[in-house]
């Protein structure tokens, strides 16, 4: 297909180089320098999407990111990316889209017949129509979602990398146009470290579409000598094809750079995207303006383009979008697009414009060249379905309504002008609060709250020459803001050909046709499908507040976020509801500014890469030998070493055996170990623990709890004194650096009088644990300069010694119940130490076990884990630990303990549960209930926390936390089941195996 | 994302930081003699000012060290920053 509406010469488009794409299943064809859309455009191609909810056929309507309709469907397969705007697609050989919300296909859509009952989809229609019965919610969102839907997300994993990259700058400039490049230049030469954004493929902003002159010569040649001249810079960073999405406290912006998107397909280089956080010292604001559409009768059919977007199609694209044109406007900027048009031949129809009597430099060249200019006229309907064939047009009386005789004008192009909005986006975001300018009708920038500035059209400054000079002068202000230079511009300001213009006349709405004939359908928000009766009746059923307006008819809740028609919604409810814009004020703009792609702010953090993985020194023995792993928070820990052909349940049984029997190796490096020395370390520690550490002997170990400051027990471990001023404190694997910051804080903030020192060791030793009846044959073998007998070396001690020629601590202490020796040895040691363990023991049939092994070990025993059997809001008395807690001392949640609810008798307490049949395995999580309890929903006493099947005990066992437990030892309890069954169980005490601890003191 | 001036390392990002709510909270220093109410108040009543706040933070990702910073909680800005145990510019505050 040859591109029909391509002009034989001029635009910014290489010509040598042809590039083949694919639009729905067709093939096309355009040049490097096109947009999918201008491509499209050239090629005739102006219907390329359904509306959102009335499935009408939509067109191009703008040429950049304010495009609330030419939304995409991009690229194929892992690859694809929803809901892409075309006029920011830059196109590449290769590239391959169809339109987004249309079955079967854009030209013939089915559900296009909900346009026909569209007077039954009012406002709010899914809120009032579908919230009964609620249980079918659901099913409703499912196929209302279906029925509404943009794009679809890929089903398989992006395979595409994304990079994120930090930066600090001294200036940030938002926008290459005119003023962004005059800002950055200044700023630049003053030596001030910029950078200088714009989200287009090419800087120059709206000088790429235009067809002024600077210093007499076209504009592009002075973008091409700043850019030459900023790219000569060492502290300049130039990002084209960069967004700036997001700006956010303390100057801190995100920006969504594409750094591959544009090439072609075969020659992608990784990353796709790249997401800069900048710190910025000073922040420029030279984002621009965006062209309004004017609200009439069937505005929103193809062929009806934004002026502006007519006039950057012909000049940077050399893409004529319509043979006979109709120009509406209500300003002087609409006249520009009717000599460019006319400039290319283009059969410009008439120039409607709603003022009565322009006379402005514009409207008289337009006259000069002979197109007709209807004044006081206003465009009231469009005629054509999926493409424009003609305009209805009426005169304006005097008092702003239509009426007179209708006049039809054939065309198949409709450029609107509704005046311009400046894009304070980025300002809004930053805090400040937009006004709005009588005047120039439209919101302005408010005061800066952050060291930000605007400069240029998005500071309402729109003629050329005027920008420039604002950009400028606010790039020297910035820059002198972040030290450098007097704050002066030193540049010299080129010479542009200003042309004055007459002030718009702002008409947010144009009138109805006074006969009552023509189309209701007038489309404030293109995307989101609303009308100007949706604003009505909102605000008839008392949305009168923008922001409510906003949620009820979805005014603004596009992908585009209302860039082009949240200001109409605006002048449409104060008009209505009798206020002015001001009072109703903009919604709140938030970032993104466009959408940016979950890979970008993802980048690299997946997989692997989204959190560290901790390792033993001892993981690859553990690998080797079979084992499979559990996650303790960052900790890879062994589960269980199964055999071939061993169910879970059959090693779990086997490990817990060898301990119980003869001796189990395991790997306890995890436990967090922190070293505390100085001479008040036993002072701190007594603070810390509920029990006392100051007097522990040293050479001694002792078991302690630490609350916090609400009495609830946070953590729990061994702690043992190594030397007068030394102790070594375990902790749990999960809460080692809580405990850790816990211990800190105190020592910093409250008691920096106290002379402690931390330091976490977790790291720098391997712990190999030996437990079983048989452990100290094995120790024995490996140690000669320790005296292990039980009266040397009795439970709950430490000694220091050589293991397998290697120094090492050794604790005598036990998480299972057995004769245990915890051999600490350097980290780099761990593995030599284990395996001389494992030759050691294997006369007495040593063997790994792992974490599910020791945790049934230690159920048998009644040892609580903090965190399982407790939930933190626990006191040492719930857990059964009353006797431990000092009435000696204070210590850190003590006063808490006596508060008139923590001290009940009647709290939830941990106990012991055996079910009536021994083989049933209660659920950990289950719920516990009294016998007759019924109804839904039924009292809840409490919860298992625990529940193995002992081997040992021939039977099941389980923890739990149950009301007023302690006193319930004997009871029957009653755990229901998912499956509608009851599970009975008694309450007994929570040490089910060698209750006087005989085992572990041989 | 906030800009935050630890006094021991200069400007870091927000993400470095832990917050640690009020500043200038002292531990009742004989807990056993006071009452319920007055424990409840060091425990649970912290000020929750519009304006001008004198909170703690650590910076957990850097020096690991606490200390304090007077903020507006309204408009975000840090109006100063002190080590622990230094005395607030300006004085108490109401």
């Amino acid at each position: 297909m040859s591109q029909s509406h391509r002009l034989p010469e001029g635009g910014r488009v290489d010509r040598g180089s042809p590039i083949e794409f694919t639009f729905n299943n067709e093939t096309y064809q355009g040049y490097r320098g096109d947009t999918l859309a201008s491509a499209l455009l050239a090629n005739g191609v102006h219907l390329v999407a359904r509306s959102f909810k009335y499935h009408r056929p939509r067109g191009i309507v703008a040429s950049g990111s304010e495009e609330p309709n030419a939304l995409v469907q991009l690229g194929e397969g892992p690859y694809s990316v929803p809901n892409v705007q075309a006029t920011q697609i830059a196109l590449h050989n290769g590239l391959v889209a169809s339109s987004v919300n249309c079955w079967p296909s854009v030209n013939f859509d089915v559900r296009a017949a909900t346009g026909l009952i569209s007077r039954f989809l009012p406002p709010g229609f899914y809120y009032k129509t579908f919230m009964w019965p609620r249980k079918l919610w659901p099913m409703y969102e499912h196929q209302l979602r279906k029925a509404g839907g943009y794009g679809v997300s890929p089903d398989e994993p992006d395979p595409d990398r994304y990079d994120k990259h930090n930066a600090h700058c001294d200036v940030l400039v938002v926008g290459g146009g005119p003023a962004g490049l005059a800002a950055a230049l200044e700023a630049g030469r003053s030596g001030a470290r910029v950078i200088l954004a714009d989200e287009q493929n090419e800087f120059g902003g709206s000088l790429l579409g235009t067809t002024y002159m600077i210093d007499n010569a076209p504009t592009m040649k002075w973008v091409a000598s700043a850019l030459k001249e900023l790219a000569g810079m060492d502290e300049v960073r130039l990002l084209p094809r960069s967004t700036v999405a997001g700006y956010f406290d303390h100057n801190f912006l995100t920006i969504l750079e594409r750094v591959a998107d544009h090439l072609d397909s075969a020659s992608v280089i990784s990353p796709r995207q790249r997401l800069w956080r900048v710190r910025a010292g000073q922040v420029i604001l030279a984002t621009g303006a965006i062209e309004r559409p004017l609200v009439f009768g069937n505005n929103d059919r193809p062929g009806v383009m934004l002026a502006s977007a007519v006039s950057t199609y012909l000049n940077r694209y050399a893409v004529k979008p319509g043979k006979r044109s109709v120009v509406f406007t209500n300003n002087d900027a609409g006249y520009q697009t009717a000599l460019d048009l006319d400039g290319v031949g283009g059969d410009v129809a008439a120039v409607v414009d709603v003022r009565a009597e322009p006379k402005g430099e514009l409207p008289q060249r337009v006259r000069k060249m002979g197109i007709e200019v209807l004044a006081g006229h206003a465009v009231v309907d469009v005629r054509g379905g999926r493409h424009v064939r003609g305009v209805d047009i009426m005169r304006l009386n005097g008092d702003g309504v239509a009426d007179g005789s209708l006049k039809k004008i054939k065309c198949d192009l409709l450029a609107v002008s509704g005046g311009w909005s400046p894009v304070v986006h980025l300002h809004s975001q930053s805090g400040g609060r937009p006004r709005f300018d009588e005047a120039k009708a439209c919101f302005l920038p408010g005061p800066p709250v952050q060291a930000e500035r605007s400069a240029g059209s998005c500071n309402g400054t729109f003629s050329l020459g005027e920008c420039l000079v604002e950009g400028f002068t606010v790039g020297a202000e910035a820059a002198l803001a972040a030290g450098f230079g007097d704050g002066k511009p030193a540049s010299t300001i080129p010479v542009t050909g200003n042309v004055a213009e007459e002030p718009l006349h702002a008409m947010w709405e144009i009138p109805a046709r006074s006969d009552g004939g023509g189309s209701h359908k007038r489309f404030v928000d293109f995307q989101a499908d609303v009308t100007t009766d949706d604003i009505l009746i909102a605000a008839r059923e008392g949305y009168e507040s923008v922001e409510h307006l906003k949620r009820y008819t979805t005014a603004g809740m596009g992908t585009d976020q209302g860039k082009l028609g949240n200001i109409n919604v605006i002048g449409i409810l104060a008009h209505t509801i009798g206020t002015d814009l001001m009072s109703v004020g903009t919604t709140t703009f938030r970032p993104p500014y466009t959408p940016v792609t979950y890979g970008a702010i993802a980048g690299r953090d997946l997989g692997d890469m989204f959190d560290p993985v901790r390792k033993t020194a001892l993981h690859e023995w553990h690998e080797d030998a079979g084992a499979l792993f559990e996650n303790v928070g960052q900790w890879k820990r062994p589960w269980y070493y199964p055999r071939p052909g061993e169910s879970m349940h059959e090693a779990v049984e086997r490990e817990c055996r060898v301990v119980r029997s003869a001796v189990g190796i395991v790997d306890a490096s995890t436990l967090g170990k922190i070293d505390i020395k100085g001479p008040d370390s036993g002072k701190f520690l007594n603070r810390l623990y509920i029990n006392g550490f100051a007097k522990l002997a040293i050479g001694r170990c002792r078991y302690g709890f630490m609350l916090d400051e609400n009495g609830m027990v946070m953590d729990d471990g061994v702690t043992a004194r190594l030397g007068k001023n030394h102790y070594l404190m375990h902790t749990t694997t999960s809460g080692a650096a809580n405990v850790m910051a816990w211990m800190e804080r105190w020592l910093q903030t409250e008691w920096p009088d106290l002379k402690v020192y931390l330091t976490s060791v977790t790291d720098h030793w391997a712990t190999v644990s030996l437990n079983g009846p048989r452990s100290r044959n094995v120790l024995a073998r490996l140690c000669s300069d320790v005296d292990l007998s039980n009266d040397e070396f009795p439970f709950l001690s430490v000694r220091t010694g050589t293991v397998a020629g290697v120094p090492a601590r050794i604790f005598r202490i036990s998480f299972g119940g057995e004769l245990s020796y915890e051999i600490n040895v350097n980290a780099n040691s761990g593995r030599a130490v284990w395996e001389a363990a494992m030759d050691a023991g294997q006369g007495v049939g040593i063997a790994p076990y792992g974490t599910e092994a020791m945790h049934l070990l230690r159920a048998e025993k009644g040892y609580v884990i903090v965190g399982q059997d407790s939930d933190g809001s626990m006191t040492p008395a719930d857990l059964g630990f009353a006797g431990m807690v000092s009435g000696r001392k204070d210590f850190l949640g003590k006063r808490s303990l006596s508060r008139e609810h923590t001290a009940r008798t009647d709290r939830k307490q941990l106990v012991g549960l055996l079910t009536e049949d021994p083989s049933t395995v209660l659920p950990e999580g289950g719920q516990i209930v009294e016998e007759d309890a019924t109804g839904v929903p039924m009292p809840m006493l409490g919860h298992v926390t625990s529940s193995y099947r002992s081997a040992k005990l021939g039977r099941s066992i389980a923890l739990a936390i149950l009301k007023d437990g302690h006193r319930r030892t004997g009871d029957a309890v009653y755990v229901p089941l998912a499956d509608g069954r009851r599970v009975k169980a008694h309450v007994t005490d929570t040490v089910f195996y060698d209750p006087k601890g005989e085992r572990q003191n041989v | 994302m906030l800009l935050i001036p630890c006094p021991w390392c200069g400007p870091r990002d927000e993400t470095e930081f832990a917050y640690g709510g009020e500043a200038h909270i002292i531990r009742p220093p004989k807990p056993e003699k006071i009452s319920d109410a007055e424990w409840a108040d060091y425990l649970f009543m912290s000020k929750n000012p519009q304006g001008s706040h004198r909170e703690q933070w650590c910076h957990t990702a850097g020096c690991r060290r606490w200390f304090n910073a007077q903020r507006d909680t309204v408009t975000y800005k840090f109006d100063a920053v002190y080590k622990a145990g230094e005395s607030p510019p300006g004085g108490a505050q109401q």
